[in-house]
């Protein structure tokens, strides 16, 4: 009998410890015992994922968790390494904050009989992330994806109004659509490879391409897989579901949508390539370079919606769409360079866009409810932490020094070095895009900070969502200053991955 | 104002564009006053029918993309292995490995029940919280806040008048009951399990509620029953389960005694497993008809 290490039991603890508290909370009484519960495990968790993560980086190794007592294609798997902790231990911190940051509107949002599910919800959701993130098996990574796609609809529901049931369906119908498109793509591949566990889908998958066998139906798979996940993570053309969710969703919700769930779906991308298609097969098959310009394009169309529309959370939801453009870019330079980038950039994204949603909600508050950039003239001195907030990541998000857009936006510019053929048009897009960044927050912060004499009754902000801001702004600036060593541990991840 | 916004300079819709007063493209206004009734027929008119052209572009389109779809699908199926084969990447280890030692390792005689809910137990675990996701979604979305009820929802709670219906329902429940709990209970040794089972019960349940009315069953089965139901059948669940992943990924001695094949009570974990699924299935589809008709459990 061997001593038990709990170091690598630390995915399976955490993935359990998430769904047993959803089962829990329907019978714990109140909304606001169930934030309380909530947060502890959430940040349980998330402690968790750091020792996890300070212990792979330091040895650089990763290693695979048996679900059970048969081995792996045979039973089910998790695999863990320097990435996957990294992302594991964001998600549980932005989680954390946003909640608690957006706890004031979710109790006025939410009826107080549902805070309750509204919190199963939010922890079925984290269990089904973190399983997206730690799984082997696509089959495991399709039942979670169901998982976050009923809970994430059953968040943008709890509003209760008319207008959130139709932003439920939206996003239902493309979530659907993607996960079918993923689904018949599994199913093709087991067909073909007869396998579930990525490992040997990528043998089989390596024989099939050097035989040439059932080429035609491995292309139908591929382009089915990527297409299924992408539609789910709001790329280009499919981001008006983003739009729509974004701006009736109490604003904690919405931080989560942008800011953790389309990553999860994009991280299953990047694992896709990695573990299960390898990432020169990719290449060679000129998938990279669709999602290339369907990245370039999500990122100039949405900064060019998001600079005509004049609703502030609409505003936001625009801004995510061009911010998934950007991660879907550095995922199609096809690189090394281009894929830690990205991943940076999914870090910095989840942390900037979750402050950006908690402090419009703060001022729309200030502002006594209205939507529109133009009534939210002096929101900023009657919340001033909110307006803070929403600076910072109003230049995050333009990529000014010293903040973490800065850094992901300078990244994905030298990987542009290792793909030459690329290099114009990428350097000429996030210039451009830039621009189109800067012209749509900086009037906003203007009419948030311009003077205004009267002096209106509004409530004062909480003290939970000033700490929360807070956090948010210093963890940016972290974020911004000492990014080598996240790049670092991005570094090790992926190479993890790829061998 | 519209004669103000024409006399401004460039430099002034800038300034208001800044000050986040005007959006690059607004709404268009039209006042009526302007537009006699003659053409606003006329551009009402034009307007329906570009309605409709787009409409029935959108419907072309639509077919277009579905029939592409279909055909790539259609052509796939056609190169796909033949089903079954015994040269089928499919029919490789793992399967193999399912069928000679799968009554051996897990003590299940049915392979399927032994493949759910042991080797790759952490699925169906997804699966029951998705039923379990579900159920709580349609809470979510129907359950009444108010305690009034309308006319509608009264008739749910009305007994049937017709007395045949009536008299063989009320002896085709408990039949349905003990079938249900048959099909739990083997779900290890014959074809069946929780899922079917938890079906053919929640159906028993449905049937006893259409005859007695919904408030005959509000007797026993309340809200706070079924979420008891729902919760301690889905944790239990999940620390069997959770055990038996623990101990298996760390080598742990296992200490549930697996039986002998064919016997009741064989197959280790499966079938107190069986029966939690079993519950969630029966919670699940009750649930959805009672609040699906009168908004309330």
């Amino acid at each position: 009998m061997t001593a038990v290490n709990y170091i690598q039991n630390i995915p399976f603890f955490s993935i359990f410890l998430a769904i047993f508290g959803g089962i829990v909370t329907p019978v714990l009484g109140n909304g606001k015992t169930a934030q309380k519960v909530n947060l502890v495990i959430v940040t349980v968790i998330g402690i968790l994922s750091a020792v996890l993560l300070v212990h792979l980086w330091q040895r650089e190794e990763s290693f695979t968790f048996m679900m059970g007592r048969f081995p792996a294609p045979w039973g089910n798997e998790l695999r863990a390494g320097p990435l996957e902790a990294l992302l594991a231990l964001c998600f549980c911190l932005v989680m954390a904050l946003t909640l608690t940051g957006g706890s004031r509107f979710l109790q006025k949002d939410v009826l107080p009989g549902k805070q309750n599910l509204y919190f199963t919800m939010i922890y079925l959701l984290l269990g089904s992330m973190l399983t997206l993130i730690y799984t082997n098996d696509i089959f495991t990574a399709y039942v979670f994806l169901e998982i976050n796609t009923i809970a994430f609809c059953a968040i943008i529901m709890a509003k209760g109004s008319g207008e959130s049931i139709v932003a439920t369906l939206h996003y239902l119908v493309i979530c659907l659509l993607g996960s079918g498109l993923f689904l018949i793509g599994i199913s093709l591949l087991y067909s073909i490879t007869g396998h579930l566990l990525m490992e040997n889908i990528q043998q089989a998958i390596l024989d099939l391409v050097q035989t040439g066998e059932y080429a035609f139906v491995f292309a139908v798979v591929i382009g089915m897989i990527i297409i299924g996940i992408s539609v789910k993570s709001a790329v280009f053309p499919f981001h008006f579901m983003l739009v729509s969710a974004h701006s009736v969703a109490t604003p904690a919700s919405s931080g989560i949508l942008s800011g953790l769930v389309l990553k999860s779906f994009i991280f299953l991308n990047i694992k896709m390539f990695y573990c299960v298609f390898t990432i020169d097969l990719i290449r060679s098959l000129k998938i990279t370079n669709v999602l290339f310009v369907f990245g370039l394009m999500g990122m100039v169309v949405g900064s060019i919606s998001a600079l005509k529309e004049r609703r502030i959370k609409h505003m936001l939801a625009y801004s995510s769409a061009a911010q998934i453009g950007y991660i879907y870019m550095g995922l199609g330079l096809g690189n090394h360079e281009g894929m830690v980038a990205a991943c940076f950039h999914i870090l910095a994204h989840a942390i900037t866009k979750a402050m950006l949603c908690i402090c419009a909600g703060g001022l729309i508050e200030a502002s006594e409810g209205n939507v529109g950039i133009n009534s939210l003239r002096g929101a900023g001195h009657r919340n001033l932490v909110a307006g803070i907030g929403f600076t910072v990541g109003g230049l995050s998000m333009i990529g000014i020094p010293l903040t973490a857009g800065f850094i992901s936006k300078l990244y994905f510019a030298t990987a542009t070095i290792y793909s030459p053929q690329k290099m114009v048009i990428t350097l000429l897009t996030l210039a451009i895009s830039m621009i189109l960044n800067a012209m749509y927050f900086i009037p906003s912060a203007i009419a948030i900070w311009s003077p205004v004499d009267k002096k209106a009754k509004i409530p004062k902000p909480s003290r939970a969502m000033q700490y929360a801001i807070g956090i948010f702004i210093v963890l940016n600036v972290v974020l911004g200053i000492y990014y080598a060593p996240i790049i670092d541990m991005i570094e090790i991840g992926i190479q993890l991955l790829e061998s | 104002m519209i004669n103000e916004k024409k006399e401004k300079s460039k430099w002034q819709h800038f300034v208001d564009w800044v000050n986040g007063e005007e959006a690059i493209e607004r709404p268009k206004k039209i006042s009526l006053q302007k537009i006699n009734k003659k053409k606003l027929i006329i551009l009402i008119r034009k307007y329906i029918w570009s309605r409709r052209k787009k409409t029935a572009l959108h419907l072309i389109m639509c077919t277009f993309a579905c029939m592409v779809f279909i055909g790539i699908l259609l052509h796939t199926v056609s190169t796909l292995p033949y089903f079954g084969g015994s040269t089928n990447p499919a029919s490789n280890e793992v399967v193999e490995r399912y069928i000679e030692s799968g009554v051996e390792e897990t003590g299940a005689s049915n392979i399927v029940t032994a493949m759910i809910l042991e080797y790759r137990a952490f699925d169906t675990f997804g699966e029951s919280c998705i039923l379990f996701l579900a159920v709580i979604c349609v809470v979510m979305l129907l359950k009444k806040d108010a305690a009034e009820e309308t006319e509608e929802e009264k008739a749910f709670d009305q007994e049937e008048e017709n007395v045949i219906l009536k008299k063989v329902a009320n002896i085709l429940t408990p039949l349905l009951f003990l079938f249900g709990c048959y099909v739990i209970l083997n779900g290890h040794i014959s074809p069946g399990g929780g899922f079917s089972g938890g079906a053919i019960m929640g159906a028993g349940l449905i049937l006893y509620a259409c005859v007695n009315g919904q408030k005959s069953v509000q007797r026993f089965f309340t809200y706070k029953t079924f979420l008891r139901i729902n919760v301690i059948s889905l944790l239990a669940y999940g620390i069997l389960k959770g055990y038996s992943f623990f101990a298996g990924a760390n080598h742990l001695p296992d200490v549930i005694p697996k039986g002998t094949g064919w016997d009741l009570l064989s197959g280790g974990l499966i079938l107190p497993l069986n029966i939690c699924v079993g519950m969630i299935v029966m919670c699940t589809v009750y649930g959805f008809y009672a609040l699906f008709t009168k908004g309330d459990i």
